[in-house]
């Protein structure tokens, strides 16, 4: 099956996941970002990369930080950018996706900026941007349903990389909702296609999806154990609605058995970095302590994040 | 009209028939095997040379669409359809809107169908009004309109209590009740099999257990009830098990399987593609495996279609917002042919489980060659290979996994009651 993030001379068309992604077209995101994150320091922040190009940010589910950063990266790109926030359910019908598409299209759109709470959008939008002819438009994921955040995933393996510089030498935990996580899922397989030896998901069975032993990893549903000797901790952020129905007794339970507290990191490694993709829900999945402590890299991970942006939309605009 | 359909090779697995035999037709009905009767002559002749002749086909799931979801198919186009695959029976669930459940409707529908003079139609009608599981339809009333089974469609019955009782009053008449096992909460929001492809393309998840649970339950209120059951649509390995360990306790209970479901697996769903989004889901490969060798050896009775036709708005959505369902009137010869390639079938074997056996669940006087009996007859081209496209399917609904597909066999004639109702060109 053709894999339709790329085009065919095998270069990245659209990022919709990093699953099937070769491993050099990672390296080359994560490297592209690297000059990227100096732009920040200049007192002009612009490059003319995406001059004179559209990235369209069509955030179909709402949210800030990550539409956000998009803006940010696409803006120091000098590229124009329009914000949608699209918020429709499937119950209240208007007019449907690929008519929205079909209307930016005409607006002379150069990049999509996808949000959707449904896994699996962004193809849909790829597929028929295909079929229409216009494979000069790119797509970007910027998280569909549970399926996947590459951007998220790429912005991860930068910090690990940053602080740890090597894969392969790796133990790597991703504790908490792995079940409805996005995040987890670009994780995973981000990790797996660099080389980590051995990537853990933590978490009570309530929140594992089926087989996920086939994605890699191996599965822990205690903590401590889970955590033990490893070189970074990746914590997922519980939705409150998880409380509900019957996932979970409480958020007081979930805290005292897979809340990550400076007394179940100690079991890590001395160096272990922390990592969350926030926003935090602070004594929920992750003490205070911990999130504000020297272990913690949830800044540097958006800062980074703006960087790997600005690297994948200017590799997209390139091809 | 007198037809005389010459040099075919004659397969009538009701009668375990396979061989070279003429077939001769008087007034719509069977008249004689092999010799012309006595007196006969042909109005038409229909040579079936290199072709096979056998009972037009039964299938044990189509949807027509009517009432109520004529934007997504009509009874014209859907019994076009059913012509064009050699399909001379077929029964239609009640999930139209509103649902089978009152003898008028059943009557119109009926009417409707006659009208056209296609394909026999048999409904089969709601359980409960409104399929709400709540309140018992009048099944006796229903039956007299022609309704030849009760079922819910895809609609579970939360209450068990309703169940039973569904099952009680269904026994009290001798009707037969089809039931597909889903379970009212368990995968509720799923959208495919709970397994690795839903974990990877993080789709909402359907277990084993929302099938199983179900049909644990169904099967021991059905011992308890006496009520003739058929269990419609099972997915998976354990379904298979189940029925056929209550069989072994004297249990009189058939099943079927979707044509979907003999040939895919969750992996079909590849990249989000919505013709693979199905109730129920699409299982693992080992359970189609198993789903295989299960129809072949009879544990599973007959193979349907059950033809869905969505139209295009409602499948081009975000898979878990696209209408589940996939066409199949046209695909069901091909992919019995199919199956029976690839698992080394006599012909033979294969077609009963979409001629005679279907009938049997059905109850009807069809899937049969022999003299007396009507003359519904479906005559292929077992060389011929169908290429699937949008414009090879006469059915509204083009909405099928298999699409792009090279298949197997070509009708060539579909008889109903005599009448050349298909004609390829």
């Amino acid at each position: 099956m053709h894999n339709p993030q790329l085009n065919r001379n095998g270069e990245l068309q659209h990022l919709l996941t990093i699953e099937g992604l070769p491993r050099d077209i990672i390296t080359a995101i994560l490297d592209t970002a690297v000059p990227f994150t100096e732009v920040a320091e200049r007192e002009v922040k612009k490059l003319p990369l995406l001059r004179g190009k559209s990235v369209f940010n069509l955030f179909f589910e709402s949210s800030t930080r990550t539409r956000t950063t998009f803006e940010i990266a696409a803006k120091r790109l000098s590229a124009d950018v329009i914000n949608l926030n699209i918020t429709t359910s499937s119950t209240t019908k208007g007019e449907t996706l690929l008519d929205t598409i079909d209307n930016l299209c005409a607006m002379q759109a150069d990049m999509f900026v996808v949000r959707h709470a449904s896994s699996g959008a962004p193809y849909l939008i790829a597929q028929h941007l295909s079929a229409i002819g216009r494979d000069d438009i790119h797509v970007i994921n910027a998280g569909d349903g549970r399926h996947a955040h590459p951007t998220q995933g790429l912005l991860d393996m930068y910090t690990i990389r940053h602080y740890k510089k090597d894969f392969t030498g790796l133990t790597v935990a991703v504790v908490g909702d792995i079940l409805h996580s996005r995040v987890a899922r670009s994780q995973i397989h981000a990790l797996t296609t660099l080389g980590v030896p051995e990537v853990r998901v933590i978490g009570p069975k309530t929140l594992l999806p089926a087989e996920v032993e086939k994605l890699g990893v191996h599965v822990f549903h205690d903590m401590r154990a889970g955590l033990k000797d490893v070189d970074v901790v990746m914590m997922l952020r519980l939705q409150n609605e998880r409380m509900q129905g019957a996932l979970l007794p409480s958020p007081q339970e979930f805290f005292k058995y897979y809340g990550l507290t400076l007394d179940k990191l100690e079991l890590a490694k001395p160096d272990a970095i922390v990592m969350h993709p926030g926003p935090m829900n602070r004594g929920v999945e992750i003490d205070s302590a911990v999130a504000d402590g020297p272990h913690a890299v949830i800044l540097p991970q958006v800062t980074f994040g703006i960087a790997v942006r600005m690297a994948v939309m200017s590799i997209l605009a390139a091809h | 009209m007198n037809i005389h359909i010459k040099n075919g090779r004659l397969i009538d697995p009701a009668n375990h028939i396979d061989g070279q035999q003429d077939v001769f037709i008087v007034e719509g009905r069977i008249a004689a095997l092999g010799r012309a009767p006595a007196g006969f002559t042909a109005e038409r002749t229909l040579d079936a040379a290199g072709l096979v002749v056998c009972p037009g086909l039964i299938d044990l799931s189509a949807r027509l669409r009517e009432p109520g979801f004529e934007y997504r198919a009509t009874l014209e186009s859907e019994l076009a359809a059913a012509a064009a695959g050699g399909v001379t029976s077929l029964s239609c669930p009640p999930d139209t809107d509103p649902p089978l459940d009152e003898p008028g409707l059943v009557e119109m529908l009926k009417h409707r169908a006659r009208s056209l003079s296609r394909s026999h139609v048999h409904p089969i009608g709601a359980l409960t009004v409104r399929l709400a599981g709540e309140q018992l339809t009048e099944m006796a009333e229903l039956r007299e309109a022609g309704c030849v089974a009760f079922s819910q469609a895809n609609t579970p019955i939360a209450n068990t209590e309703v169940l039973l009782r569904a099952l009680q009053y269904a026994a009290t008449f001798g009707f037969t009740v089809w039931l597909h096992s889903r379970d009212p909460f368990l995968g509720r929001n799923g959208v495919a099999h709970d397994g690795e492809v839903a974990t990877r393309l993080g789709l909402p998840g359907i277990p084993y257990s929302a099938e199983t649970v179900a049909l644990a339950t169904t099967l021991r209120l059905a011992r308890d009830t006496g009520v003739r059951l058929h269990v419609a649509r099972i997915s998976c390995a354990d379904a298979v098990d189940m029925i056929e360990a209550a069989r072994r306790d004297g249990l009189a209970v058939s099943c079927d399987v979707s044509i979907n479901h003999l040939h895919l697996s969750e992996r079909d769903i590849g990249y989000f593609s919505t013709h693979a989004n199905l109730i129920p889901p699409l299982r693992s490969l080992r359970d189609r495996d198993v789903l295989r060798q299960a129809l072949a050896d009879g544990r599973i009775d007959a193979l349907c279609s059950d033809h869905t036709p969505v139209d295009d708005d409602a499948k081009q959505l975000p898979f878990d917002e696209a209408e589940p369902g996939a066409t199949g009137l046209e695909l069901l010869l091909p992919l019995t042919l199919k199956w029976a390639q690839e698992m080394r079938l006599p012909l033979e074997r294969a077609l009963a489980r979409v001629t005679c056996d279907a009938a049997r669940i059905l109850g009807l006087d069809a899937g049969t060659l022999a003299p007396g009996a009507p003359a519904d007859i479906c005559i292929f081209d077992p060389q011929a290979a169908l290429r699937v496209t949008r414009d090879s399917l006469k059915s509204q609904g083009k909405n099928t996994p298999f699409l792009g597909h090279e298949l197997p066999g070509k009708v060539v004639y579909t008889l109903v009651d005599g009448r050349v109702v298909f004609e390829a060109r």
